[in-house]
């Protein structure tokens, strides 16, 4: 059989998009996954994301699968191949095509002419019809025809035949038929390519050395491995997308690393709260009986966790909330992402309440951030919000590799034990405060000495109830300098000013990429820009300086109504004129080129 | 309003218990609740159990929600930590702070409102849970402290001052926690100290959750004529269903246990529940037998107290949850942390 040819564009070796299209519950992850794996194994910089629908079976599902050797692997806007299965999104998919690029389809069946673009090469291979014929029964057909596409990919890709093996042995240890009929599904898919296209394809993939010392993680897993090595006992949640593998990891992670070997018995306890507004009590009660506690959730939960979050807040119990955001209002869209409870949590609950927040970009960050926040929240003996969301949280990154200081102690902060209380003529919750405006609390089961009335209602620094204006403002007021106080220990911002430039870009959480990306292709076309990526609220002096120096502050974040750029507005004393915004809320992880177009838009008007 | 000091004022000849504790130490703030309040009966119940159960108060943790029946967190055990949370969220902080130390003996004190209305979800689930802790309600049918509106224990047909009457069919406690698996029901009217005290000791050496619904009627917004919640209509309809003894551990080998008639528990701790009188055929440990007896009562008008239904064979939150025997909060950091070298196998390589 004469194989296809293909006019060679550029190269694009070791730099290319490709997007897979598939029916939800089809089982592709396990597919995608190979692939994405693979390239990672061959040291090339590479990502993956899920652009998952919130349904079991049956609605659209993608995966995305960016290769690039400079480490630039934010969401591509458009791809040198798609992987078309699924008719539904066949017109929407192959619209994202670059020109120039290829489509593969499965050819079992022809394809819609209409469908049909000159300026892209098809590549059609059987699938269903070869793995109907290689294997019985609808469940296994079906799956391997994942990985007969896989195998296609792989062929098309130059992917290391040697590394996917490897990979099949790994995954399959022990399982020797599954593994069997894996590189069965791998060989039907990758010898049919060979045999009838050119291949590889110009966007391919060649061994570097790029990813030595880093490993695959997501978010999630890497909080939650934060939190136990954080020495949190007790958790609380309530399920919810995109937060539920948190905990899940959690509960992995506890069963593993926190079973005392002698007695056999569980050093933590994982409570499945009946709603959020339980979780967070949960934490509340742990915490104040002084516990590492915490809870992961997403917008939805953040609102029902309204009321106690402010009883936190005031009465001053320490909390740690992981929020992994997704898309509102409402239910809104629960399996996509967006960055747009920044001011829902930093102001959480009705009355004068301010919020700690912190604002890991990756999972590596997550995981530092676990124990940054556990510190924080004891510390300044108040709730702390993690905000990571959905991009970070859910898919796997190429990510250094988790490092833990073990010579780490946690800042319980100013807790009085028994004898402290014996040497004190009287013990008052809320005074005397120290320079950082914080007073020493006492935890039930220790002391009589120490027993208070923890109450969210007006109280005096003594603890005690009151109504009186100067009583109440007192400890009001109070609460405000603390969380002042607490600006110079959330994580500094990561600032790039090598450019020098009056115009600067600045981001958080998980545009990361993205902004520094564009910033490379900007610079190309001769605009310069500083860069600073925001870690943590209440903002400190690092900040405040950036945002001072700079003339012209473009502030590129996910959600439609510039919720940090708000941020800045109403909590430093920068202009609102200097501040611009570049804002995606889409839903689906940001590219460097809606950076790009955003900030040239500005420029240019 | 500041609040109000309770003068210590002790007297040399008062009776100690085996901490060398008075009554007097046990005691809290000056309570703030109108004067015959029934939830100050209430108050005075628990601090004479927690004398007489020998709890180093320092090991006492009381929690509650808010309304008038929330406050009397304040006035009892001045040695105790106290948690005063939000309206109807006392069940969750309650579970966090029991999971956290196992040790601490959590008294949860609630109102109608607070556990049937806003709280009902929370209350349904602690239950499930069999967080060990004693779970006050003092139930007096409307919400006093936004004063006096039904609330969802109020009984069909009782009238407010006005006169209006409650059309809506009541919760009741009791049934509740028989439908989701309570392991310790009872119920007491804040009018009986003598009945009220047993059943408190009985509640804080139950292995499990202890669920005690009080009658404690509101005197300002309902105690007229037409309420069912009132001091008259309660002494009148009162039926006890149960007499219980709760014999302590220590006290144990030389009672001398009655055999006619009666049912007695061994409680987890060596304590024992002893049933002095019971209807004909009543076995407390017998879910759907109290069940009967209690729909039948109800039927009949009756206000039925007592302990009324136990089982001290079902596990609790930690026995659940395999924890470790000493509280989590008392683990070492060093035991929880697995350190640098664990992470070698963390993540896809
Ligand atoms: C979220 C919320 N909603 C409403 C209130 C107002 N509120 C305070 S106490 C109360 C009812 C209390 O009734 P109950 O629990 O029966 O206690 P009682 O005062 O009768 O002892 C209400 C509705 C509140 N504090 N919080
Ligand atoms: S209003 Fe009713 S419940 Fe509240 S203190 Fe007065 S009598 Fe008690
Ligand atoms: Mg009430």
């Amino acid at each position: 059989m004469a194989a296809q040819h293909f006019a060679q564009p550029r190269s694009k070796v070791n730099d290319f998009a490709l997007k897979l299209a598939n029916v939800n519950g089809t089982g592709s992850s396990s597919a995608n996954n190979l692939l994405m794996r693979s390239i990672f194994r061959m040291g090339v910089p590479v990502s993956g994301k899920n652009l998952f629908p919130s349904n079991i079976q049956g609605l659209p599902t993608w995966y995305e699968i960016r290769v690039n050797k400079d480490g630039h692997v934010a969401r591509a806007r458009t791809y040198d191949l798609m992987v078309a299965m699924n008719g539904q999104t066949y017109a929407r998919d192959i619209a994202e095509v670059t020109s120039g690029g290829f489509t593969m389809y499965d050819s079992s069946w022809p394809l819609d002419r209409d469908l049909i673009r000159e300026d892209v090469t098809y590549l059609g291979v059987p699938l269903a019809e070869m793995c109907n014929d290689e294997f019985r029964g609808p469940r296994e057909r079906i799956l391997m025809k994942n990985i007969a596409c896989a195998g296609a990919l792989v062929a098309m890709l130059g992917i290391d035949m040697e590394v996917i093996a490897q990979l099949l042995t790994e995954q399959f240890a022990g399982k020797d038929r599954l593994r069997e009929s894996n590189q069965r599904a791998l060989r039907l898919g990758h010898d049919f390519a060979t045999s009838h296209f050119d291949y590889p394809l110009p966007c391919r993939v060649e061994t570097m050395d790029a990813t030595r010392g880093s490993i695959l993680i997501d978010g999630n897993t890497a909080a939650a491995l934060g939190c136990v090595y954080a020495g949190a006992t007790v958790a609380a949640w309530y399920p919810i997308t995109p937060s539920t593998s948190l905990m899940d990891a959690f509960a992995k992670y506890c069963a593993k690393f926190r079973i005392d070997p002698e007695t056999g018995r569980n050093n933590y306890l994982v409570l499945q709260a009946e709603d959020e507004l339980a979780a967070i009590g949960m934490v509340l009660g742990a915490s104040w009986a002084g516990a590492r506690a915490f809870t992961s959730t997403s917008g939805p939960g953040i609102s029902l966790m309204q009321e106690l979050l402010g009883m936190g807040y005031y009465a001053e119990v320490p909390a740690v909330i992981f929020d992994v955001q997704r898309v509102g209002p409402s239910t809104g869209m629960p399996t996509r992402v967006q960055q747009a409870d920044i001011l829902a949590c930093a102001y959480a609950s009705h009355g004068d309440t301010k919020h700690v927040l912190l604002f890991p970009a990756n999972p590596a960050e997550c995981f530092e951030m676990a124990a940054n926040a556990f510190d924080l929240a004891e510390r300044f003996q108040t709730p702390v919000f993690v905000l990571s969301d959905l991009d970070i949280g859910m898919n796997d990154w190429v990510s250094p590799a988790l490092e833990w200081d073990d010579s780490y102690v946690p800042d319980r902060g100013r807790v009085l034990d028994a004898g402290e209380l014996r040497e004190l003529e009287v013990y008052h919750r809320y005074e005397p405060a120290d320079s950082e405006s914080v007073a020493a609390r006492t935890l039930p089961g220790v002391s009589e000495l120490g027993a208070y009335f923890t109450r969210g209602s007006g109280h005096t620094i003594e603890g005690a109830y009151t109504e009186y204006p100067e009583e109440y403002q007192a400890v009001l007021d109070r609460l405000a300098r603390k969380h002042t106080a607490a600006a110079e220990h959330t994580p500094a911002p990561l600032v790039d000013q090598r450019a020098q430039s009056p115009l600067a870009i600045v981001t958080l959480g998980s545009c990361e990429l993205a902004v520094l990306e564009a910033i490379e292709l900007l610079a190309e076309r001769g605009i310069t820009a500083d860069y600073m990526r925001v870690r943590g609220f209440p903002f400190g002096a690092g900040v405040r300086a950036f945002l001072e120096a700079h003339d012209r502050i473009v502030v590129v974040e996910q959600n439609r109504d510039a919720q940090l750029r708000t941020l800045f507005t109403l909590e430093t004393a920068v202009s609102k004129e200097k501040l611009e915004s570049v804002l995606a809320y889409g839903g689906y992880p940001l590219s460097a080129e809606d950076v790009v177009d955003g900030v040239t838009k500005i420029l240019g008007g | 309003m500041p609040s109000i000091v309770k003068p210590l004022v002790t007297h040399p000849g008062l009776e100690r218990n085996a901490l060398g504790l008075t009554i007097r130490d046990y005691e809290g703030g000056m309570s703030t609740l109108c004067a015959g309040c029934g939830h100050d009966s209430v108050t005075a119940a628990i601090t004479h159990a927690l004398w007489e159960s020998d709890t180093p108060p320092h090991m006492i943790a009381k929690l509650s929600g808010i309304g008038c029946s929330a406050k009397t967190a304040a006035y009892f055990a001045r040695g105790a930590h106290g948690f005063n949370g939000c309206h109807g969220r006392m069940p969750p902080i309650a579970t966090g702070a029991s999971a956290a130390n196992r040790d601490l003996l959590c008294i949860g004190i609630s109102g109608d409102g607070d556990s049937l209305s806003i709280g009902l979800g929370h209350l349904a689930h602690l239950v499930r849970r069999n967080v060990r802790m004693v779970y006050v309600i003092e139930n007096n049918g409307v919400y006093g402290l936004t004063k006096g509106q039904f609330s969802a224990s109020a009984d069909v047909g009782s009238t407010t001052k006005r006169g209006e009457a409650n059309h809506l069919q009541p919760i009741d406690p009791i049934f509740l926690g028989l439908s989701v698996g309570a392991t310790f029901l009872a119920r007491g009217f804040s009018g009986d100290k003598r009945q009220l005290v047993p059943i408190f000791r009985a509640a804080m050496a139950h292995r499990g959750l202890a669920v005690i619904d009080v009658i404690s009627p509101c005197v300002t917004f309902n105690d007229h004529e037409g309420s069912t919640k009132s001091y008259l209509f309660t002494r009148q309809h009162d039926v006890q269903m149960t007499v219980t003894d709760f014999v302590p551990p220590a006290e144990e080998i030389s009672a001398t246990i009655p055999t006619e008639g009666v049912v007695s528990i061994p409680m987890h701790d060596g304590a024992t529940l002893r049933f002095r009188s019971v209807p004909e055929g009543y076995d407390p440990t017998d879910r759907i037998a109290v069940m009967e007896h209690l729909m039948s009562a109800r039927g009949r008008g009756e206000i039925v107290t007592g302990l009324l239904y136990v089982d001290e064979q079902s596990s609790d939150l930690h026995e659940l949850g395999n924890t470790t025997e000493k509280p989590l909060t008392q683990v070492p950091y060093e035991q929880l942390c697995p350190g640098s070298a664990a992470l070698a196998g963390v993540g896809f390589r």
